[in-house]
């Protein structure tokens, strides 16, 4: 037979030989790390990538601030055993930053959304997705997609307007 | 300038002539100049014009002492001190700088004293300027009270202008050009020629020269900044998920720590058994702590993990055990001698009458519950102790991980973190001394603790439980009799007393606040507030008193105004006996369009509370369909003198609407076992998206004082929000929360 090592395979070959035992794509950056697979995607991100835009608020899928994306999808990223993530993930700081925001980023700056802010990581990510899926959310849609968000500072009036002008300014508005 | 200067000694001295005019105790500490904190560590060329700003060759900072919760302190406080320093937002730097007893809240301790704040005289503005001494004395850098613009309005103003004045007199030195020639104009000296001279390149020519004190303030009419929209400093960071708060924080070599605390809040740790976690991945210590165990591991989920697996045997609880001897203590406390007697105008037991209307009201414990849980980082080395965590309270911080530390205060520096809420948690620092404890096994190693949410919801210090029982008589369509007793446990004991080992003699005002002081002229009118002893602690938590009490008191008093037959915000306009109060009312009313039909199924509601001396009124409008209660419109209507941010105000009344509705309706911690119950937000879940009502704010600027936003608006919220069921269906709400009674859809 003839014998091949194609660069891809060598390559996780020689990172299984340094111990990772989960191969992590985030903001499009392979990570190869060495952690429980039943360890949340969470706390991977946070304390082993040191990822800091999802936070941690509850631990049991019930505040939405660990909101990252799975290929585009809308995910509590505190209830995801990493070990069980396919495909790639994208956190707050994947989606824009300050020198490039994405469309709902630049909206929930000019309608100034954050209070205490812990929460609007977790928010931008959900409608973000939200928009990804449906361009022309309606109110019942908006508060179905972002209802599982938990706010403690009541910033929802501005949520809800922030959406609505990102979704405008996505589809040209 | 004689007017000017005045203007200066009533923002650093604090009280001005009330202070000359009737108080001797602590006057001699007044005079006392206060150390200047930027002086110590202040590097070669730079110069501390102020404590409030600092240029240096890398630009200007503005130190915001007050901590920023999300209520925009640093924002507003920034913007205070750049209106007359002549930068703008996006040329500063922003440092919540170090504790120190230059930074003491004055505006905090007036809220302390016993007069309304409506009250103007001689003898309630004589003592506030007393307890503004004593809080400076103590060195109180709190955060806290919704007091941060009031606290800083002229002080920050003065600072920007002193510093403004010496840097142009840094100037006038340096180019020989007479000061009345020179402008200032975007962080720069501008000489009459047009050239800039950039505040940083005459830092250290200001540092040589004595600072310029007597400065004049701008008119209003000059503003750039204040009381026009602004883009909060931290907007773009909270956008983009660039903000590190106290949980973000970083440090090279840092471990991660969780703890497991006796679920019987307070009680002893008898012993434990850590075999089985001690061989988990990740661990590196597990040691004792008060109250329970920590664990020490390479990442915050393995230290959860590991916390979770050691086997403790827990010592009893310290109060009384079950929800039901808690309502009993405070059943109990209405039998005790008065904590104190607020108001007692009139005859009120004549008045009452043979037959009085009457009913109890209650109020549940509530957490804090802040998104982000409490944590801290902690680093022993050397005899030095550096503290980075979100703080309302950095002297006590300081003071209590130095004994725990054994090492002297000036060795504990704390880094205050941007705070992910707070509603009052932040004023506790029990995370911090656990850090301390953890850390002190850990030297030279950055120790970073994060409660996880069980633990926060366990171990918080809560919104007292109360009741309060009440009698009335109405009489020719009116309110002519309110009889008010009410029973809680003391925050102030609690919080600044067994936990802050402070003195707390007499009387605690949070007990009867926002009771005692509403500016209602109803003839016979008595408030009587009854300390109940041997509850859980408790803390202040957004609005603090007045959080349940507007509940009891404009609840009761719309059942009265309903028995009188008359119409619920005209007779609240009619007993108002305060002109700002009264105008706010009506700005309610007219915004609601209050008395228009609203269709079937459906009722509104008013409420009105004073606290922290901002009034505030609120309508809400609900309908009441198959599936439940929903709400629809809220309308707030509030006076503070002077709104600095529209924008981030409007966001900070919404919230606080949002925060009194939310609980309001689905939220209370209860007790078993000495514990608390819920762990969790899905226990405690507050207002959703899908319940958020449109809410309509406005502001008028008549007060003649200027007054916070933080918490005022929470108060009203739950008692129109009651009212208005009542309005749409017949049931009235008498305890908290509401969906015992009712479904919300």
């Amino acid at each position: 037979m003839q014998v091949t090592f194609p660069a891809q395979a060598l390559y996780l070959w020689e990172r299984r030989l340094e111990g990772y035992t989960v191969k992590l794509t985030v903001n499009g950056a392979e990570h190869f790390i060495d952690v429980e697979p039943e360890m949340p995607l969470l706390w991977v991100l946070r304390d082993e990538l040191g990822i800091t835009g999802p936070k941690y608020g509850c631990g049991i899928a019930q505040c939405g601030a660990c909101t990252v994306h799975i290929d585009g999808m809308a995910v509590r990223s505190c209830s995801v055993e990493v070990g069980a993530v396919e495909g790639e993930v994208t956190t707050i700081e994947g989606l824009g930053t300050p020198d490039s925001l994405h469309a709902v980023q630049a909206a929930w700056v000019e309608h100034q959304v954050a209070q205490c802010g812990y929460c609007q990581s977790g928010q931008i990510m959900a409608a973000a997705s939200l928009l990804e899926m449906n361009s022309d959310p309606t109110d019942e849609d908006i508060d179905a997609a972002m209802s599982a968000n938990l706010c403690r500072c009541g910033t929802y009036p501005r949520i809800r307007a922030a959406v609505k002008t990102a979704a405008s300014r996505m589809n040209g508005a | 300038m004689g007017r000017l200067k005045t203007i200066g000694r009533r923002a650093f001295l604090v009280g001005s002539a009330a202070v000359v005019g009737g108080v001797a105790f602590g006057f001699y500490l007044y005079k006392k100049p206060v150390e200047n904190p930027l002086l110590e560590d202040l590097a070669e060329g730079a110069a501390a014009l102020t404590p409030y700003v600092r240029v240096d060759a890398d630009g200007v900072t503005l130190i915001t002492p007050r901590a920023d919760k999300g209520q925009g302190a640093y924002s507003v406080q920034a913007a205070m001190i750049a209106e007359e320093l002549d930068v703008e937002l996006d040329q500063i730097r922003v440092d919540p700088g170090v504790p120190s007893p230059a930074y003491w809240n004055t505006a905090l301790a007036a809220e302390a004293v016993p007069f309304a704040a409506t009250d103007q005289g001689a003898m309630a503005t004589a003592a506030r300027g007393t307890v503004g001494a004593v809080m400076k004395i103590m060195g109180m850098q709190i955060t806290g009270g919704s007091s941060t613009v009031a606290d800083g309005f002229e002080k920050l103003r003065i600072a920007g202008a002193v510093a403004r004045e010496t840097l142009k007199a840094a100037a006038a030195q340096k180019t020989g050009v007479a000061v009345a020639r020179l402008r200032t104009q975007g962080g720069a000296v501008i000489l009459p020629d047009g050239r800039e001279i950039p505040y940083q390149e005459l830092a250290s020519e200001a540092s040589q020269i004595a600072p310029v004190t007597e400065v004049a303030l701008r008119q209003p009419a000059q503003w750039r900044l204040i009381g026009k929209p602004m883009l909060r400093v931290d907007m773009v960071a909270k956008s983009t998920g660039t903000l590190d708060y106290g949980i973000d924080a970083r440090l090279d070599g840092m471990v991660h720590a969780a703890v497991v605390l006796n679920p019987r809040q307070g009680g002893a740790l008898n012993s434990f058994d850590a075999s089985a976690a001690k061989g988990m991945r990740g661990v590196k210590k597990i040691v004792p702590v008060t109250g329970g165990v920590g664990v020490i591991a390479d990442n915050t989920w393995r230290a959860f993990q590991a916390a979770a697996a050691v086997e403790c045997d827990w010592g009893p609880a310290v109060f009384a055990p079950e929800m039901a001897d808690h309502w009993a203590e405070l059943e109990q406390a209405f039998d005790t001698d008065p904590d104190s007697q607020g108001r007692d105008d009139g005859d009120v037991e004549n008045a009452l009458g043979e037959t009085p209307l009457t009913a109890e009201y209650r109020a549940p414990y509530l957490a804090h519950a802040p998104l982000e849980p409490i944590n801290a980082v902690v680093l022993i080395k050397d005899g030095r102790v550096d503290v980075w965590t979100g703080t309302q309270v950095p002297r006590f911080t300081q003071n209590n991980v130095a004994a725990i530390a054994g090492v002297e205060p000036e060795q504990v520096h704390i880094h205050a973190q941007m705070m992910g809420g707070s509603f009052g948690h932040r004023l506790e620092d029990e995370v911090a001394r656990r850090c301390t404890e953890l850390a002190m096994e850990m030297q030279g190693v950055p120790v970073k603790l994060t409660f996880s949410r069980e633990q926060d919801f366990g171990h918080d210090y809560l919104r007292p439980a109360a009741i309060a029982r009440m009698r009335g008589a109405v009489a020719e369509g009116t309110v002519k009799t309110l009889d008010l007793a009410v029973s809680a446990p003391s925050v102030l004991a609690s919080q600044m007393g067994e936990r802050q080992g402070m003195a707390m003699p007499g009387p605690d005002s949070s007990i009867s606040q926002a009771l005692w002081d509403q500016p209602y002229g109803i003839e016979n009118y008595r408030v009587t507030a009854h300390r109940a002893r041997n509850m859980a602690p408790v803390s202040s938590w957004r609005s603090v008193g007045a959080s349940q009490n507007a509940f009891f008191h404009e609840g009761f008093l719309s059942e009265l105004i309903t028995a009188a037959g008359g119409d619920q915000l005209d007779q609240r306009i009619a007993l108002c006996t305060d002109d700002v109060s009264r105008r706010v009312l009506q700005t309610v009313g007219d915004m609601s369009n209050w008395g228009r039909d609203l269709g079937p199924n459906r009722g509104r509601g008013v409420a009105f509370c004073m606290s922290f001396g901002t009034p505030v009124a609120e309508v809400v409008e609900v309908t009441s369909t198959p599936e439940g209660i929903r709400i629809d419109n809220v309308f707030v209507a509030t006076d503070v003198g002077r709104v600095i941010d529209p924008v981030n105000f409007e966001n900070l009344v919404q919230g606080g609407v949002v925060f009194g509705l939310g609980h309001a309706m689905n939220c209370e911690i209860t007790i078993a076992d000495g514990g608390i119950e819920q762990t969790n937000f899905h226990e405690y879940e507050g207002m959703r998206m899908y319940q958020c009502p449109r809410i309509t704010v406005k502001a008028l600027e008549q007060n003649s004082h200027i007054r916070g936003i933080g918490e005022p608006p929470v108060p009203p919220a739950a008692p129109a929000l009651a009212s208005a069921i009542f309005d749409a269906t017949g049931v009235r709400l008498r305890e908290m929360p509401f969906n015992k009674f009712v479904d919300f859809v």
